[in-house]
């Protein structure tokens, strides 16, 4: 194939480019295009209709007023922190238990991986049933006999979010076990067995060489629970509906009930453009950290 | 389930085009509980009967979760021929962007100035002179239902009235029982502090509040009072750990709660579960201190069609919907008060007959829904689900409540 002439950087490739035209347009229109319409109409008075009628910060100065949203951020907050370490550190360490070479290592997997098949609507059910005061597990152990034990968080306003956790844990962990498994299956034999030449114990190896090896994995993972953390929604819904009380709320309910259930677009585009917003502060330093390390690298 | 049927119907609609002269209409609302599902069924056989055909469009979930539907559908360019609303501000804007149906000529062929009751129905469904909707029942939230199982548990007698209950909630709780049910749905807190407004505070002040929106009344020592009352009421509730209406309701059912502040819609419940009014619960208007009610309740607006057939139709809808034929048999499956005072149902039972009187003396105000824009009514559900379910300072949710009224003003 010898080509008299190269062709120009524009025109290489020709098809694959014109293939992608349709996701770019998408990605121009749909995505760009939405979000920078919402953030637009988020300084408008907007009600049940978009309207172009400015109004400056006034919907973000009551967003940040509000009792609800700033609940809302804080459950988020604390939420989000355990969840981030429990199920990095969980997922890790099962993945390090499952690559010591077990039997039905198979099986283990796919129970292990089994809860991140169902959607977040069946978890926030289960757990529901699960922690329900009568039916759950306070009733079980009462009715062996300890008849003052009591488990309920979900009706509890101080204890509700560890309810969610728990059940978001069961959830995500599996998953993120995965993903490290298959990191520390990508760890070359050699760096195993010269570690344990130089007689350094299997927990020195992992913390001193494994962990520091595995940290695209580690990066990859921590966007992808982070970015669960922010939309969390559904399992909410399913699980408490935001209570006891306002005890369990979280920013993306707050954004749908603002749109359609107030019938304020205005707030609810405040409110989004602010989860936009957060988004972004943990897209950006791994955006940094990816792409902006390897030009050094 | 209901989807299924909804594609079965349209799939039948492709299947067998028009079979006559049969005009067919979506109609979508948010009524799929048994007595409601029933009641629907009474108008969709009125309006088959007259020759158009109904397709049923019910929307599972409450209208918190219709609502948006219908509204995307209308604004996005696929409406529905007909579609339920609450009575009040929450189609306000789809009128006024022109986008439903102006009922004017059906209300006067059919006289609806003269024959709605109360007048404030169709004040609602008004906007610069022009009518939008067809009332079709009302509700009202006002009420308090009690448990005499649960009286009788505790050796007491059954209370007559808000100040009463009060008065034996320590009884009940050392009973064992939970002296109030409340559901941890915001809007039921919000609906069990109007009602103790009026009870508490009285008539003149929720109208002041309300309806000529006076925000010093608003912020004066009455409504201070009502909270302070609240914040003593919500600790009846404080055992009471479920979620939606009608397991709260459930609770005063089986005899566990000693009674549950509800619209008139929980009767329903007590009539599935087979019990008396008199014998087995009681019900008391208004909390039993002032009886009055408040008159929300459901009406159907008409989106624009571009088609005079579906037009045509959906003015003969609107007409059957208030006729009295119509309005006797939806209401008595539906357990809601009729939208007009010349008809007679004698088969109401004891409590929609308590309404009944209240409704001909003249005791109305008008409900939540018409005077506050669904902005408000969701500011103020945020504020009282959280009043309820902690121990919020009194003054701060009084304080909070002041501005979350007067962002609607």
């Amino acid at each position: 194939m010898a080509a008299t002439k190269r062709p120009g950087r524009l025109l290489r490739n020709l098809n694959g480019k014109i293939a992608a035209v349709p996701m770019i347009l998408t990605t121009l229109v749909v995505f760009l295009g939405g979000t920078l319409w919402t953030v637009l109409y988020s300084f408008t008075n907007s009600k049940l209709l978009p309207r172009t009628n400015f109004v400056g910060f006034d919907q973000y100065e009551r967003l940040w007023a509000s009792s609800r949203w700033n609940t809302s951020i804080e459950n988020l907050l604390i939420y989000g922190v355990f969840s981030l370490v429990f199920t990095i550190s969980v997922g890790f360490v099962l993945a390090v238990l499952m690559d010591q070479k077990i039997r039905f290592e198979d099986t283990f997997r796919t129970i292990m991986l089994y809860p991140f098949a169902l959607s977040f609507i069946v978890t926030g059910l289960v757990w529901q049933w699960i922690l329900n005061p009568e039916f759950g597990i306070q009733h079980i152990v009462r009715s062996m006999g300890w008849e003052s034990f009591v488990f309920s968080p979900l009706t509890n306003p101080d204890l509700v979010l560890y309810g969610l956790l728990i059940a978001g844990l069961w959830q995500g962990t599996g998953f993120v076990m995965c993903i490290m498994l298959a990191g520390l299956r990508g760890i070359d034999e050699d760096i195993w067995k010269a570690a344990r030449v130089d007689g350094i114990p299997a927990w020195k190896t992992y913390t001193i060489i494994i962990i520091p090896m595995m940290r695209p994995v580690f990066i990859t993972t921590l966007v992808l629970v982070a970015s669960g953390i922010i939309k969390l929604y559904d399992l909410v819904v399913a699980q408490t509906s935001g209570g006891p009380g306002t005890a369990s709320q979280v920013p993306a309910m707050y954004v749908y009930d603002y749109m359609f259930q107030a019938q304020n677009l205005g707030q609810g585009f405040a409110a989004s453009t602010m989860m936009l917003l957060s988004v972004l502060i943990v897209l950006i330093p791994w955006a940094y950290l990816e792409f902006g390390g390897k030009k050094h690298g | 389930m209901k989807t299924f049927k909804l594609a079965t119907a349209l799939a039948a609609s492709v299947a067998l085009p028009s079979i006559g002269l049969a005009t067919e209409l979506e109609v979508t609302h948010w009524w799929t509980s048994g007595g409601e599902a029933a009641a629907v069924a009474e108008l969709a056989k009125a309006f088959d009967a007259a020759g158009d055909k109904w397709i049923d469009g019910a929307i599972a979930g409450g209208g918190g979760t219709a609502r948006p539907i219908m509204i995307s559908r209308i604004t996005g360019g696929d409406p529905m021929g007909a579609t339920q609303f609450n009575h009040g501000q929450q189609a306000l804007e789809l009128v006024e962007a022109g986008l439903m149906l102006d009922l004017t000529d059906v209300a006067e062929a059919n006289n609806w100035k003269d024959i709605v009751y109360p007048p404030s129905l169709l004040d609602s469904c008004t906007v610069d002179g022009r009518i939008y909707c067809a009332p079709v029942n009302i509700h009202s939230p006002e009420w308090l239902w009690l448990s005499n199982k649960a009286y009788a548990d505790a050796g007491i007698p059954v209370p007559t009235n808000w100040n009463e209950f009060v008065a034996s909630a320590p009884a009940l709780e050392a009973a064992g029982k939970i002296p109030l049910a409340l559901g941890n749905q915001p809007w039921q807190s919000n609906l069990a502090f109007g009602a103790m407004t009026v009870a508490v505070a009285g008539l003149d002040v929720w109208k002041q509040v309300n309806v000529e929106k006076n925000m010093d009344v608003a912020a004066g020592a009455e409504m201070a009072a009502v909270f302070q009352a609240a914040a003593d009421a919500r600790k009846f509730a404080a055992k009471s750990n479920v979620q939606d209406w009608n397991q709260a309701t459930n609770l005063v059912i089986s005899g566990q709660a000693g009674g549950q502040i509800m619209g008139d819609w929980a009767q329903g419940e007590f009539q599935v579960a087979g019990q008396v009014a008199g014998t087995d619960y009681t019900c008391l208007p208004g909390l039993g201190l002032n009886a009055y009610l408040s008159t929300g309740g459901d009406a159907f607006y008409f989106p624009k069609l571009q088609d005079a057939d579906k037009e045509a139709a959906q003015k003969r809808l609107a007409a059957l919907m208030v006729s009295p034929e119509v309005q006797v048999a939806f209401n008595l499956k539906k357990g809601s008060l009729p939208i007009r005072g010349d008809i007679d149902l004698a088969a109401a039972n004891d409590c929609m007959k308590k309404g009944l009187e209240i409704l001909a003396s003249g005791n109305l105000v008008p409900s939540g829904d018409q005077v506050w824009s669904p902005d408000v009514q969701k500011q103020n559900e945020d504020l009282m689900v959280e009043f309820w379910k902690s121990d919020m300072d009194p003054g701060a949710a009084h304080a909070q409540w002041v501005e979350n009224l007067k962002s609607g003003l």
